[in-house]
């Protein structure tokens, strides 16, 4: 019996080791965010002596960094929206629609999640430039918006669907577009919640696409926008950290209240890495 | 008859439409300006493999290519083996598991760039990580300044950031290892290090290696910890930087050499599909079981 106690005091042990390795740096920013200006910040102290939030203000007067988290949530609510809606009519089609040509559409999606993005990065630029959507929000967004990787997973859940459903609101006189919002979408409930909580986290956080086709800061993502700030303004450490708290709080917050999603989100895009 | 014949394609519009004008299209249109001396303004003559012999001659290109070849071989082996010992940690259900699973993946949601802004700051000269080296004694390291250093500071990084991640992927594995195989090697009287070895190893292989094909693709895609490590320089004299790295700074901005950036870009194309069509092909087989 001694033996168990030991070995679950032991595991405990382990996993305080590993979670303060995981948090641990968080929380030093965090810190670091809330030290006033005569607290020396190199100090290695947890526990600022006179904890101040006016670093959160002052970041704002040197970047406009109330801008570039609007500019970040603007592209990651429109990646969500497209995505899901995008990816669900393509999957549906896929799946519940016979026509010809369904497979050279697969193949199109399919060959699409093959392409690596950082192989494309440089032609992609030269397209949007085209398109005159170089350093626009709509340049950031457009080619992540409907990704194949999602009209797979969507085509997947709805394949899994029972087909007697359907085909009694086929006979009942439901056309396609009927039969794919009303009985469809709401039964994937579960994928669409994953393929929005990825697609958010995706975009919030994507930082080579803005840094290529973003130039003028006004235009900037919160992940270019605290780039640029650490390139500036190295010697106050107190504003990145606000910063970079900033940026990293949303995310948490969406974390805790969906971590389900999350970890289930995980298993499904294993592939997309 | 169900549907309309185009309605379809109706269905299908939007999807085919971006994944068309900015994957496939850009894919074919990199493949041919990778022939040409294009630049940043457009143009470009056909020079045959002109590029292809400039790579094979451009040390930048080596060492890039090294850097990356070096940054997945540095962080497959960890990334295998820690996050599987933090799943068998964080596997048995014990009060307050939740809170500490939750924990662990929290680095996972915050952005490459969060991430690398906090490390810079833990790896400054004079930032939290030297100060313990300090009081230990030791003198102060420069993780940002030695470009050897760098590359190692940004694995950690990588590692750091993937432990929570690749630990789901290996909870999920566990929770399908027979039980009754446990319970025959203890009546065997294996111990605790036998039965991982015995019985916990080679139940996880196929999950071992798809996480060695993840993390082999992502680590050589890698781009964001050595920018941010670097403040963008890529290192001292630019000696740290990446394949994505070189491809990035060669084809941007007006004076970029979009010709000989796609001809780079061609050829990570090659070795990122290659380690991609292992990856799917492991992970089909990983669903069959």
């Amino acid at each position: 019996m001694k033996r168990a106690h030991a070995f679950l005091a032991l595991r405990y042990l382990g996993l305080l080791a590993i979670l303060a390795i995981s948090i641990g740096p968080f929380l030093w920013q965090f810190a670091t965010s809330i030290k006033g200006p005569n607290e020396d910040v190199f100090v290695p102290d947890f526990f600022p002596d006179d904890p101040t939030f006016a670093n959160y203000a002052a970041v704002a007067d040197v970047v406009p960094v109330w801008t570039f988290a609007l500019n970040s949530l603007a592209v990651a609510s429109v990646n969500v929206v497209t995505n899901c809606l995008g990816a669900a009519m393509a999957g549906y089609a896929l799946a519940r629609l016979r026509f010809r040509g369904r497979r050279f559409a697969a193949v199109v999606f399919a060959s699409s999640i093959l392409v690596p993005f950082e192989a494309i990065m440089i032609s992609l630029f030269l397209v949007m430039r085209g398109f005159g959507l170089t350093n626009t929000l709509t340049g950031v967004v457009l080619p992540g918006a409907i990704a194949a990787l999602n009209v797979l997973l969507l085509r997947n859940a709805f394949l899994a669907l029972p087909a007697e459903v359907e085909e009694a609101a086929i006979i009942d006189g439901a056309n396609a577009w009927q039969r794919f919002t009303r009985l469809a979408l709401p039964s994937v409930k579960g994928t669409l919640v994953v393929v929005a909580l990825f697609s958010f986290m995706f975009s919030w956080d994507d930082f080579l696409w803005p840094l290529i086709v973003l130039s003028d800061q006004e235009k900037y993502t919160l992940t270019i926008g605290l780039a640029y700030l650490q390139g500036t303004f190295v010697q106050n450490q107190r504003l990145v950290a606000a910063g970079t708290i900033i940026a990293v709080v949303p995310l948490i917050l969406l974390f805790l209240l969906l971590q389900k999603h999350f970890f289930r989100g995980v298993g499904e895009g294993a592939i997309k890495g | 008859m169900t549907h309309r014949p185009y309605t379809p394609w109706l269905f299908l519009a939007p999807g085919l439409v971006v994944c068309g004008l900015f994957v496939l299209f850009p894919f074919i249109n990199m493949i041919v300006l990778a022939f040409t001396d294009a630049s940043a303004l457009g143009g470009g003559r056909f020079t045959g493999a002109d590029n292809f012999v400039r790579m094979l001659q451009d040390p930048k290109f080596w060492a890039a290519a090294r850097n990356s070849a070096l940054y997945m071989a540095g962080v497959v082996p960890p990334l295998v083996l820690l996050p599987l010992l933090i799943a068998m940690l964080a596997q048995k259900v014990v009060p307050g598991i939740g809170i500490f699973r939750t924990a662990f993946f929290t680095p996972v949601i915050a952005s490459t760039v969060v991430v690398g802004l906090i490390w810079t700051w833990l790896l400054d000269s004079r930032g939290l990580v030297n100060s313990v080296v300090e009081a230990l004694g030791g003198t102060r390291i420069g993780f940002l300044t030695d470009s050897t250093l760098l590359l190692i500071s940004s694995m950690v990084v990588t590692v750091w950031r993937g432990l929570g991640y690749y630990m789901v992927i290996y909870l999920a594995a566990l929770a399908n290892v027979p039980k009754d195989l446990h319970e025959a090697a203890m009546v065997d009287g294996a111990g605790p290090v036998r039965r991982f070895w015995s019985v916990t190893v080679p139940s996880l292989r196929p999950t071992m290696v798809l996480v060695a094909a993840l993390s082999a693709v992502n680590g050589f895609r890698v781009f964001s910890e050595i920018y941010l490590l670097s403040g963008g320089t890529g290192g001292p004299g630019g000696a740290s930087t990446t394949l994505v790295m070189l491809i990035q700074s060669v084809g941007r901005g007006l004076t970029g050499e979009v010709g000989y950036a796609s001809a780079l870009s061609v050829v990570l194309f090659v070795i990122l599909l290659g380690l991609l069509l292992i990856t799917l092909k492991l992970n089909r087989r990983e669903d069959q079981l």
